[in-house]
């Protein structure tokens, strides 16, 4: 079987001492921003990425991801613990595992989490693989015409599966493609909006805007409530679940793995958008709806077992057609970038080591985290005593390190502080950041493809509706955009995201 | 007689048109170009001109449909958390690693309302050493950690 092969070569590439200790690293790291309200993974990949430019490139990967799943983990701990969400992905889970803390139950919810995100996570890494070989061979025979209106489509289904207003989402998506296309217009030379200022004719980083949208928006936001955070301390009594809870949360976990799977792959899917599935899904299906809210063990077990699933199923679109579907995936694309990888399928051909170490690495992380998660759980615990006015400052002072030493020169710091005031403008115009950093990841390769597709059709703009699958990817995204806008699916999309 | 009934949505169309007509105006000077091929301002102009779209129809939707008031800004958090980082990223190359961090942490920590100054010197210094520690020895990136060290 090639696809044995292929996670042959990669688990000897994941294997290595050197890139064990990367993915524990990411892991450790992601576990502890996972635990840690107020950060994310976003803004830690951003102050991490200086960092990595020593590395080898598959290192560099490996850690980077070890971060977006392990804060799946780690955002658990803190849901079932202190009925706090650490990461987005896992305010559901506050429903449900709370509750079942208060009953002295909060070992098996940790171990069910754990166990759930451990099971999805294999299973998830065996379609990544899978998936990976067909979709890029296909992805190979994509013209510019095709690239364009994949990209599209990206775009627009990352903001229709995300809530919030549809026309605020698509005008962040065109902010952001034209903060992506700053700098030196590669075809003609010319520096594009640079104010003649000689560092913007480079362009922007995306180190700058992410950390500038992600991470100091999100401080200042944080530091504007004035509420004092109260942890609760749950002792943690009979770890294990009892066969009885083993048989409710089975099931669970295998549609949670299975929904998280699917979403995952879907542009604007990804950890959050499964766990809110899951959890309505499990909600439906239970034969006793009334135990959810009051510590039904499916629903942690659905949504934990969903956002790892689709954590790591949402790196299929980036690794084999180069299209990031989230804002981590984003992210991953700037990593990818200043290792001077262009995103994309030809990875797999041309640099096979690299993408097959990064699958493997996905398992081997996993494992790490369901070993070291439940015994680290009391240092995790402890690390949430650590008030925000001692956290916060440390937060920013790594990010002012990780942005000034991109280039050395404090224009990015300034940048980067620019970035945050938009931030701030944006979250109080309920503006979301992520479709912005979407766009300014895709703006270059959108506006190169678009230029090609119309060079080769002598300017004829019909070429994207007469190849068929061009024609396809476009006529999805102008449905969905339909389907979205009809009052109906608004209104049950809206309380989808209200009930979670 | 239109009124702004929601003013989030009517201030965010009211920026995104602003930023399509700078767009506009600033990508006048570069080549427009042909479809079949483009100048440097054939991509810009299309995007300014979805902003433009996109944003009227969010102003002019606020005032139909009502909404929430806008919240409040709320200055300290947001001048001082950006003010100390800018601080840092002007001075670090000319103080040094060590000073700046304990700069950068006193003021950064005024921004919460339950800051207190001491506390906030002590966490500085140990931050600088661990700066210093991870950042200048362990990943040997160029930065000056005292200001005689240009």
């Amino acid at each position: 079987m090639e696809l044995f092969n292929h996670l042959a070569v990669g688990f000897g590439v994941a294997l290595t001492p050197i890139n064990l200790l990367y993915a524990l690293i990411g892991t450790l790291l992601g576990t502890l921003i996972g635990v840690l309200p107020g950060i994310g993974p976003v803004a830690t990949i951003a102050m991490l990425l200086p960092t990595t430019y020593a590395l080898q490139p598959v290192s560099a990967l490996i850690m980077l991801a070890g971060i977006y799943y392990g804060a799946q983990y780690g955002g658990s701990t803190t849901a079932i613990l202190v009925n706090m969400p650490g990461e987005s992905s896992s305010v559901v889970t506050c429903l449900d595992g709370y509750q079942m803390a208060r009953r002295g139950q909060a070992g098996a919810a940790l171990a069910i989490a754990a166990l759930g995100s451990f099971f999805a996570g294999t299973c998830a890494t065996v379609l990544v693989a899978a998936v990976s070989l067909p979709l890029s061979a296909l992805a190979l025979k994509f013209g510019p015409a095709e690239y364009f209106s994949l990209m599209v489509l990206g775009l627009i289904g990352a903001v229709v599966l995300a809530h919030g207003s549809l026309v605020k989402a698509i005008a962040m998506i065109v902010l952001g493609l034209l903060l992506g296309i700053v700098g030196t217009d590669v075809n003609s030379g010319v520096a594009r909006f640079d104010f003649g200022i000689p560092e913007l004719s480079d362009g922007i980083g995306v180190v700058v805007v992410a950390m500038g949208l992600f991470g100091f928006s999100e401080i200042i936001l944080n530091l504007e409530s004035t509420e004092k955070r109260e942890l609760i301390t749950t002792k943690l009594r009979g770890m294990w679940p009892t066969k009885a809870q083993f048989k409710l949360a089975a099931p669970a976990v295998l549609r949670g793995t299975a929904l998280g799977s699917v979403l995952g792959v879907l542009p604007g899917g990804g950890a959050m958008l499964s766990s809110f599935a899951s959890y309505s899904i499990e909600k439906k299906l239970a034969k006793d709806p009334s135990q959810f809210g009051k510590g039904a063990i499916q629903g942690v077990a659905g949504p934990e077992s969903a956002n790892n699933a689709g954590a790591q199923t949402s790196f299929i679109p980036l690794l084999t057609l180069g299209i990031p579907e989230n804002a981590v995936m984003a992210m991953m694309v700037g990593a990818m970038m200043i290792h001077n990888i262009q995103p994309g399928p030809q990875v797999m051909t041309s640099n096979p080591q690299l993408f097959w170490g990064l699958v493997a690495s996905m398992w081997v992380g996993n494992l790490m985290l369901v070993v070291l998660n439940l015994p680290l759980i009391g240092i995790w615990i402890k690390l949430l005593t650590v008030p925000y006015r001692l956290l916060y400052p440390a937060i920013l002072l790594f990010c002012a390190i990780g942005v000034y030493t991109v280039n050395n020169t404090s224009f990015d710091v300034m940048q980067t502080a620019f970035f945050g005031l938009l931030g701030v403008i944006f979250a109080k115009l309920e503006c979301e950041p992520a479709p912005l950093l979407l766009g300014f990841v895709l703006g270059p390769m959108m506006e190169e493809n678009l230029r090609r597709a119309l060079l080769l059709s002598r300017g004829d703009p019909t070429v994207f509706a007469t190849r068929p699958i061009s024609a396809g990817l476009l006529a999805a995204a102008i449905l969905l955009v339909l389907v979205i806008a009809l009052p109906n699916i608004r209104r049950q999309r809206e309380e989808a995201f209200q009930e979670a | 007689m239109m009124s702004i009934r929601n003013p989030r949505d009517f201030w965010s169309g009211v920026l995104f048109v602003a930023l399509g007509i700078a767009t506009i105006v600033l990508s006048s000077k570069y080549t427009l170009g042909s479809a079949a091929r483009m100048g440097p301002g054939y991509f810009p102009r299309i995007l300014g001109i979805l902003l433009i779209v996109l944003g009227g129809i969010l102003a002019l939707r606020a005032t139909r449909s009502a909404g929430p008031p806008m919240p409040r800004f709320k200055w300290r958090p947001l001048v001082v958390v950006l003010g100390s980082v800018v601080l840092f990223g002007a001075i670090v190359r000319t103080v040094g690693v060590a000073l700046s961090t304990v700069l950068l942490i006193v003021t950064a920590s005024a921004a919460s309302h339950e800051f207190r100054p001491r506390e906030s010197l002590i966490a500085g210094v140990l931050l600088a050493a661990l700066a210093v520690g991870v950042f200048v020895i362990g990943l040997q990136l160029q930065l000056p950690i005292w200001p005689w060290q240009r």
